[in-house]
């Protein structure tokens, strides 16, 4: 009805509102209209930001204009610490980042200092190295898997995928001894023999799993709310996710081609027997089932190899002090995130000049200002939630 | 395509460029001002995926590093860019690839790089109203937050 004033009377919404117009400070690409824009924070404290993430929406009415997240709240400056520390020591550092999938970090980081080094990995160190690799995949994506549904409103799955998770930290306790941030990978193998019990827990914690993510699928992925939440929401295209260097789950959503393990295999995935899940709907949902699907080839992968670690050496045989050559090294891996790279520049010290982290998580926040203008409010979580981002490897 | 024909198809289009084969991949070094025509002539041959940017302080001089590859092709490509120390300016490429867009504002803050015609170059890391020096330049010194050992 026109004519009927608002309840605060025009433009006092954005007036009232604390600092928040400053925070805002230049103008990207839409011109700001003070008397219509609500500028809300989410964050740095905020349940689906899943850490310290800061979002500024500017919102005009319930259609979002821009999200602009602000980072550094958790920036420990890894990258200048590793400048310091030896080439052993920055791969201790490197589980803080992505704390989620910590193996693959340490993994990357261990095949760029062997590579500079031209270090042979046993073949019993590469199995346990995969077999690490994808346990902690699993991990990650059951997590996932719990956060997302609470995300958009169902608490019951977060407990469910804590169950299978616990399954998987035991494991780790028990060979790496942390639950966490495991530091278990080191240049050349790693660092001890897997616990005797490895094996029989592996093979319990799969025929358990095998049974338990059908009921993923009846829980979540058939419900006809969570489908309704999810599709056509947050479609990202195909060229998008290329320029926007967006990788892992959240691109093989899109169409994209691009796991690490089957383009540019490292250690033994060569010679394995597994498939890169990709859809082509772009959305919400097809992300979801890409993740879901995936833990699925994770498990084929630990089938694979559970029952044939190799005898022999867990690890190389290598100097006290390690001494990259002069040069540059890059290595890539696939974490469970997407993406993530290791550059070295080395003056031929005993550490590293330069060292740069190229985090899926740092690329993949950049996409959500693109395919969230124009969204609305609330199909903001459902965007970032299928994202997967874990805040410690946006910051570094 | 081996790192030899990639070399030889380079040279042809960009006869100004050196290029360095001693690494895992093939190295272009090209100048500042060569920058940005090369950039777009190299999105337009099919380099559509920047899958790393950033830069090196070599102490006498910066030098920005950009790793970039074909989605179809797959042969991974660097570029680097010496930049001067005291006045480090270079174009942008967010347009180009949109993930520089992130990626040259935390150059922008932790080394100092001025980049030309960026649509928003404001601090993405570091805290509002952050002054002094940009912490990963070697000669950065920070005694009350340390982060060296």
């Amino acid at each position: 009805m026109p004519g009927l004033p608002l309840p605060l009377g025009e433009g006092t919404r954005v007036r009232f509102m604390y600092h928040q117009v400053e925070i805002v400070k230049e103008p990207v690409q839409t011109e700001p209209n003070v008397f219509d824009d609500m500028v809300i924070n989410v964050g740095p404290q905020h349940p689906a930001t899943h850490g310290v993430l800061h979002l500024v929406i500017t919102l005009n009415g319930e259609t979002i204009k821009k999200v602009e997240p602000h980072l550094g709240y958790i920036h420990r400056s890894i990258e200048k610490m590793c400048e310091s520390l030896s080439f052993r020591q920055f791969i201790y550092v490197t589980s803080k980042m992505d704390y989620l999938s910590s193996h693959i970090n340490n993994h990357g980081c261990c095949l760029c200092v062997e590579q500079g080094l031209q270090i042979e990995v046993p073949q019993k160190a590469q199995v346990i190295r995969v077999l690490m690799d994808e346990l902690t995949r699993i991990a990650s994506h059951v997590l996932w898997w719990g956060a997302m549904a609470m995300d958009v409103g169902a608490l019951t799955p977060f407990f469910l995928s804590f169950r299978e998770r616990e399954m998987i930290n035991d494991i780790m306790e028990e060979s790496c001894g942390t639950r966490l941030t495991m530091n278990y990978m080191v240049p050349g193998g790693v660092m001890a023999d897997v616990h005797p019990n490895f094996v029989r827990r592996v093979n319990e914690f799969i025929s358990h799993f095998k049974s338990k993510i059908d009921e993923y699928d009846e829980l979540v992925t058939n419900n006809v709310i969570f489908q309704n939440r999810t599709k056509g929401v947050g479609v990202l295209s195909k060229e998008d996710a290329i320029s926007f260097g967006v990788t892992g789950p959240s691109a093989r959503g899109s169409g994209v081609s691009c796991d690490i393990r089957k383009l540019y295999p490292y250690e033994i995935y060569q010679q394995l027997n597994f498939e890169e899940v990709i859809e082509t709907a772009g959305d919400s949902f097809a992300r979801y089932v890409v993740r879901l699907k995936e833990l699925r080839q994770s498990m084929h992968i630990i089938e694979q190899l559970i029952n044939n670690i190799p005898e022999g050496d867990f690890q190389a045989k290598t100097k006290a002090v390690l001494k990259l050559p002069k040069g540059e090294f890059y290595s890539r891996v696939e974490t469970a995130r997407g993406e993530f790279g290791v550059y070295i520049v080395s003056e031929g010290g005993t550490t590293p000049y330069r060292i740069k982290f190229r985090s899926p998580g740092f690329s993949n926040l950049s996409v959500l200002d693109h395919i969230a203008r124009g969204a609305k409010i609330g199909d903001l979580v459902a965007m970032m939630g299928t994202l997967d981002l874990v805040i410690p490897d946006i910051d570094r | 395509m081996t790192k030899e024909e990639q070399k030889l198809k380079l040279q042809e289009q960009y006869p100004s460029a050196t290029f360095d084969e001693t690494g895992q991949w093939l190295v272009m070094n090209i100048t500042v001002a060569d920058w940005l025509p090369t950039a777009e002539a190299m999105r337009a041959a099919g380099f559509d995926y920047m899958f790393c940017l950033t830069c090196v302080d070599f102490k006498t001089h910066l030098t920005m590093v950009y790793h970039m590859e074909s989605t179809t092709e797959r042969t991974p490509l660097v570029v680097k860019v010496q930049l001067d120390r005291n006045k480090p300016e270079i174009e942008t490429v967010s347009h180009i690839w949109r993930t520089a867009e992130f990626h040259e504002r935390e150059v922008y803050e932790l080394f100092g790089v001025n980049f030309l015609n960026h649509p928003d170059l404001r601090l993405l890391i570091l805290p509002d109203g952050w002054e002094g020096k940009n912490p990963l330049r070697k000669d950065f010194e920070d005694p009350v937050n340390m982060i060296k050992l």
